[in-house]
């Protein structure tokens, strides 16, 4: 029988994982602003445009409004969130990919 | 994840679905495993307003559900209980694996993904501990933190992790001090971008001739035992060091890289070279040993030499190759080295970097078009970050400069069998000494 050996473990220490808890969700969309939010990726601006438009056609109560980063999408973007927290009620992002 | 759980916003994130596992898995390890998320066909990218309309009327491919209502649901829908608190957890790495044959430890490194896939040495307590001694440095130091993305957590590691990895990749211990150099930068050989970069590490000073290091024949090349395994070494610390580098998870190159096995890595030809060391320029003194780590290593344009008539425009050719979004690295043979003072007077590295700054040009139109620009430049020239808000404001057949002086990077290496010379795109990332690490 082969003989056993012991070895060390190649692998990083990864950080404590803190719950996060995510916003309440709306009871209705209606009368409610929504962000599309464009991540400016690859042609996501035009993606979220046409979901915009969808909203328009299929749920006018909402109020979709088109929003870009103010930076590229690695950074942070307190001055957008913040705007979105001001002035609207929910939020679609994307298009990560 | 921030504008939901930081702001309070309710949130939908809407992604292709090719990215289904990592945007689970970072929702996962953020601690909001039930963050909503919806997902449509790859690609968005080229794809007209009318196809991505389908896609907005169209099926989830993950969940076979309209996405429209899901994305509604995702907004409306009362939060499951580990949605509403979130999933916090511990993990641990143990020092030691369960003692095993060579065989099976051998089998195992490959299935957890630890390795390159060719054949390593198993780190045992021994060769991790002579690895050891060639630092003065405790091992259980923490060297630095990586991670494969900026959406990922950052992993820590310590002197006897990369001495593990370092064992692994086949160096001899006298080695281990340039490889912890390399970690101490932080920078990631293995980075999970889409575009399927390589890391570059270029080696400066006396230690080049104390390992043995290849600047001259063959130097980017299978030829050299520490030019081999040190880069080999940077890529497996840099896999296992963040956390992995699993495709589909923790790597999204669409296509990978080759270069991705050594990480290019090799000693400047100092000796041969017309111009003062890479490290030197960068701020160390030419009798320190540093090491300079590079990300974003993946054009590689090649000519032969610098012809009298025509070499500037063969150059501009070259770079007029490159995407405008990558960094050139000018890697260049001594006999080229010497034509480009002998062609152009460009006896200093700097002027050699002005003259690459002042000659990539390239139309405002075409430059603002390319893909990469729109995606990383634009937004921040939208905002009025410099260079860039200057660049945008040029007419669409305007020359515009294609980089910034600061992102051109000059290199002398190889052995002089002739003057064939390459630009790589590459990053620079840091010069590390490898003196604070003896």
């Amino acid at each position: 029988m082969a003989e056993k050996i012991t070895v060390l473990n190649p692998m990083g220490y990864p950080p404590k994982v803190q719950p996060k808890p995510l916003a309440p969700r709306l009871d209705t969309l209606n009368g409610k602003t929504v962000y599309l939010v464009d991540c400016r990726f690859d042609d996501s601006d035009v993606f979220l445009k046409q979901m915009q438009a969808w909203f328009r056609e299929r749920m006018p109560s909402v109020d979709a409004r088109f929003i870009q980063i103010r930076n590229v999408y690695t950074k942070d973007d307190p001055e957008t969130w913040e705007e979105i927290k001001r002035n609207g009620d929910a939020a679609i992002i994307g298009v990560g990919h | 994840m921030t504008i939901d759980h930081r702001y309070q916003v309710p949130t939908v994130a809407v992604h292709t679905a090719i990215f289904e596992r990592v945007t689970k898995s970072v929702a996962r390890v953020n601690g909001m495993p039930r963050m909503r998320q919806v997902y449509v066909p790859q690609p968005v990218m080229g794809k007209t307003a009318q196809q991505l309309r389908d896609y907005i009327e169209g099926n989830d491919p993950v969940t076979g559900r309209p996405v429209m209502q899901e994305i509604l649901e995702g907004l409306t829908a009362p939060l499951e209980e580990e949605a509403a608190k979130g999933v916090g957890f511990d993990r641990s790495t143990p020092r030691l694996l369960e003692p095993d044959t060579e065989e099976n430890l051998n089998q195992l490194f490959l299935d957890q993904n630890w390795t390159d896939k060719l054949p390593i040495i198993l780190p045992t307590e021994a060769r991790v501990e002579a690895m050891l001694k060639h630092t003065r440095h405790k091992p259980e130091e923490v060297v630095g933190h990586m991670r494969p993305t900026a959406f990922r957590e950052y992993w820590e590691y310590t002197v006897e992790k990369v001495a593990v990895n370092a064992v692994m990749a086949g160096c001899k211990p006298e080695y281990f001090p340039v490889v912890l150099a390399l970690a101490s930068t932080g920078a990631s050989a293995r980075g999970s971008t889409t575009s399927s970069a390589a890391a570059m590490a270029v080696v400066n000073g006396p230690i080049r001739h104390e390992l043995g290091m290849n600047c001259g024949i063959g130097a980017l090349g299978p030829y050299n035992h520490a030019n081999a395994t040190i880069g080999r070494a940077w890529g497996l610390l840099s896999q296992n060091g963040q956390g992995g580098s699993t495709p589909g998870l923790t790597y999204l190159g669409s296509q990978g890289n080759n270069y991705a096995y050594n990480s290019v890595c090799f000693a400047e030809n100092e000796e041969r070279s017309p111009y003062v060391p890479l490290h030197v320029e960068k701020g160390f003194k030419a009798s320190d040993s540093a090491v300079s780590a590079f990300g974003g290593c993946r054009t590689t344009l090649f000519t032969l030499g610098l012809r009298e008539k025509h070499w500037k425009e063969h150059v501009r050719n070259m770079l007029r190759g490159m995407d405008p979004h990558e960094s050139p690295v000018l890697v260049i043979d001594p006999i080229t080295a010497r034509q480009f003072i002998d062609r152009g007077g460009l006896d200093t590295r700097e002027k050699l970097i002005e003259w690459v700054y002042e000659n990539a040009e390239m139309p405002a139109g075409e430059y603002w078009d390319y893909q990469l620009i729109q995606n990383y430049v634009y937004p921040r020239a939208t905002f009025g970050e410099e260079p860039y808000a200057t660049k945008l404001k040029a007419k669409d057949d305007e020359m515009i400069k294609m980089f910034r002086k600061d992102e051109i990077n000059v290199v002398v290496v190889g052995g002089e069998t002739n003057g064939y010379w390459r630009i790589f795109g590459a990053g620079y990332n840091k010069t590390a000494s490898v003196d604070e690490w003896r």
